[in-house]
């Protein structure tokens, strides 16, 4: 048995949930002020983001939602060998019930068939928990809030695909990927990040594009193949000129990243997670230091 | 920088081209996905019932040059028993498309607020009615709850709080006309455009 299982994590998950809703990570904002200086003064583009910037310093100063939309909660979690993910599970969701009383959540988990709210954010599989046991001493949760209408226009693509001419290989991929962009126009709440998996089943194959919106910006992926595919789909993602809310303009993707599953031979899946601009992923830490807990936040 | 105050002129709403920025006041309600079904096949395809109709000419009054609001919104319950709205940026509106043209002409709407944008039936309803297409930014929703001076009533709220309307009053709420009374569409011009562009990167 872990001692970590002693502890009782709800308000610190309720911490985390007040920081993925109102604190957009600092590389998502200076990718957003980098993009603003790049459009026409005066332009609707220009203006868009200008209120996504002042809107992101109001939520962090008065730990109010970036976005009333706070979407599907889904966790990534990391834990030692022992303890008890039941119980974590527990706690998230005693935590995401806090968290919507005190307005960082909207209520979000509707009934498939009566069309009712729960009004706590919990549900049939509603937060979404992925569990994964590892060797270190801590438990590591990653946090990410998917909004609805970038959930809308995430899409998969079954390769070949002949109406955009796209085989079994990466040109093809290229080709489902930009077409992915264009269809969503500014309904995802463009400038978006796009998270990107290759093979897997249907299924697991949406987690993990999912799963690469978690990563920073700025990290360069160890694929030099898929290093240099997601630099040219951003490039030419920005070229469709689709801007900002879509009014137009020089910046429709702040960024790509792309992962790779292993798949059937009869199977060639590309699953493509649009992110809006409010990308909003939070980090937690607990380990036991000295018997004491200790909770880090990034 | 364009003023307007509902309920708003067909005069005012021919004024406006699509690229215009508004800053909106007044009274507006907000409806999406949930209130758009219900107000046609509650008031607009059948005869409104005997319960329904208070609220039916309370929407009636409303809406006559008046503005919906594709939103559902954080809010906040006070301990006087008061609303706040906490959060309350746009939802994508291409969902309403079905519904719009018959709620606009029914109710005599002047504008819709939403974001993603609208095609052409809707379109079609604001250049006969007149009324416009009003783009919201997305997610912008701590900044556009900060315009949100007042909840003045919530009806429907067994809908949910996301799906309730809520009748609110607004100051300088920021937006850009994408759709006017004219027929032109933004979202139209820059799918055509990207497409054009598509097509090339695609070669």
């Amino acid at each position: 048995m872990n001692r970590l299982n002693e502890v009782d994590l709800t308000d610190h998950f309720v911490e985390l949930f007040r920081r993925a809703s109102t604190i957009l990570p600092d590389d998502m904002r200076q990718a957003l002020a980098r993009a603003k200086d790049k459009e026409e003064p005066g332009s609707a583009a220009e203006g868009a983001l200008d209120t996504i910037l002042r809107n992101i310093e109001i939520a962090r100063d008065n730990s109010t939602p970036i976005c009333q939309d706070t979407g599907t909660p889904i966790f990534e979690i990391y834990y030692p060998l022992g303890v008890s993910t039941r119980k974590l599970a527990d706690s998230i969701r005693r935590a995401a019930a806090i968290a919507t009383d005190r307005s960082y959540l909207r209520p979000n988990a509707v009934d498939s068939l009566t069309g009712e709210n729960s009004g706590n954010n919990t549900g049939i599989d509603f937060p979404t928990m992925h569990f994964h046991e590892w060797d270190e001493d801590k438990v590591h949760v990653d946090l990410l809030l998917k909004g609805g209408g970038c959930e809308n226009v995430s899409t998969q693509y079954k390769l070949p695909n002949a109406r955009l001419k796209a085989g079994r290989d990466l040109e093809g991929v290229r080709r489902v990927v930009l077409d992915a962009v264009f269809q969503a126009q500014g309904k995802g709440c463009a400038p978006g990040v796009l998270g990107v998996a290759i093979g897997g089943d249907r299924g697991q194959s949406y987690i993990k594009s999912k799963q690469q919106l978690l990563r920073p910006l700025d990290d360069s992926n160890p694929n030099p193949e898929l290093a240099a595919l997601e630099e040219r789909i951003h490039q030419e993602a920005n070229e469709l000129g689709i801007g900002p809310m879509g009014f137009g303009g020089k910046t429709t993707v702040l960024s790509t990243k792309i992962n790779t599953l292993h798949r059937l031979p009869a199977s060639y899946f590309v699953s493509i997670a649009y992110m809006c601009w409010a990308n909003r992923r939070a980090h937690m830490d607990v380990q036991l230091h000295n018997d004491a807990v200790e909770v880090s936040y990034d | 920088m364009i003023k307007l105050t509902t309920p708003i002129s067909d005069e005012e709403i021919r004024a406006l081209k699509a690229g215009d920025t508004v800053l909106l006041s007044g009274v507006i309600v907000t409806g999406r996905d949930t209130a758009h079904k219900f107000l046609i096949e509650h008031f607009i395809k059948n005869s409104v019932s005997a319960e329904e109709k208070p609220f039916h000419d309370e929407l009636k009054r409303l809406f006559d040059g008046g503005v919906i609001y594709h939103c559902g919104p954080v809010v906040k319950k006070n301990d006087d028993g008061s609303w706040t709205f906490v959060a309350a940026g746009p939802t994508t509106s291409i969902r309403e498309e079905v519904y719009q043209a018959d709620v606009i002409r029914y109710f005599n709407l002047k504008g819709v607020i939403g974001k993603g944008g609208m095609k052409e039936r809707t379109l079609q309803a604001c250049v006969q009615q007149p009324a416009v297409y009003f783009h919201a930014i997305g997610g912008a929703a701590s900044l556009i709850a900060r315009s949100v001076k007042e909840v003045l009533a919530v009806h429907k709220l067994e809908f949910g709080v996301p799906e309730a309307m809520w009748v609110i009053r607004v100051e300088d709420f920021p937006v850009v006309v994408t759709m006017d009374s004219h027929g032109t569409s933004i979202h139209d011009t820059v799918e055509a455009q990207s497409k054009e562009k598509l097509a090339k990167l695609l070669a």
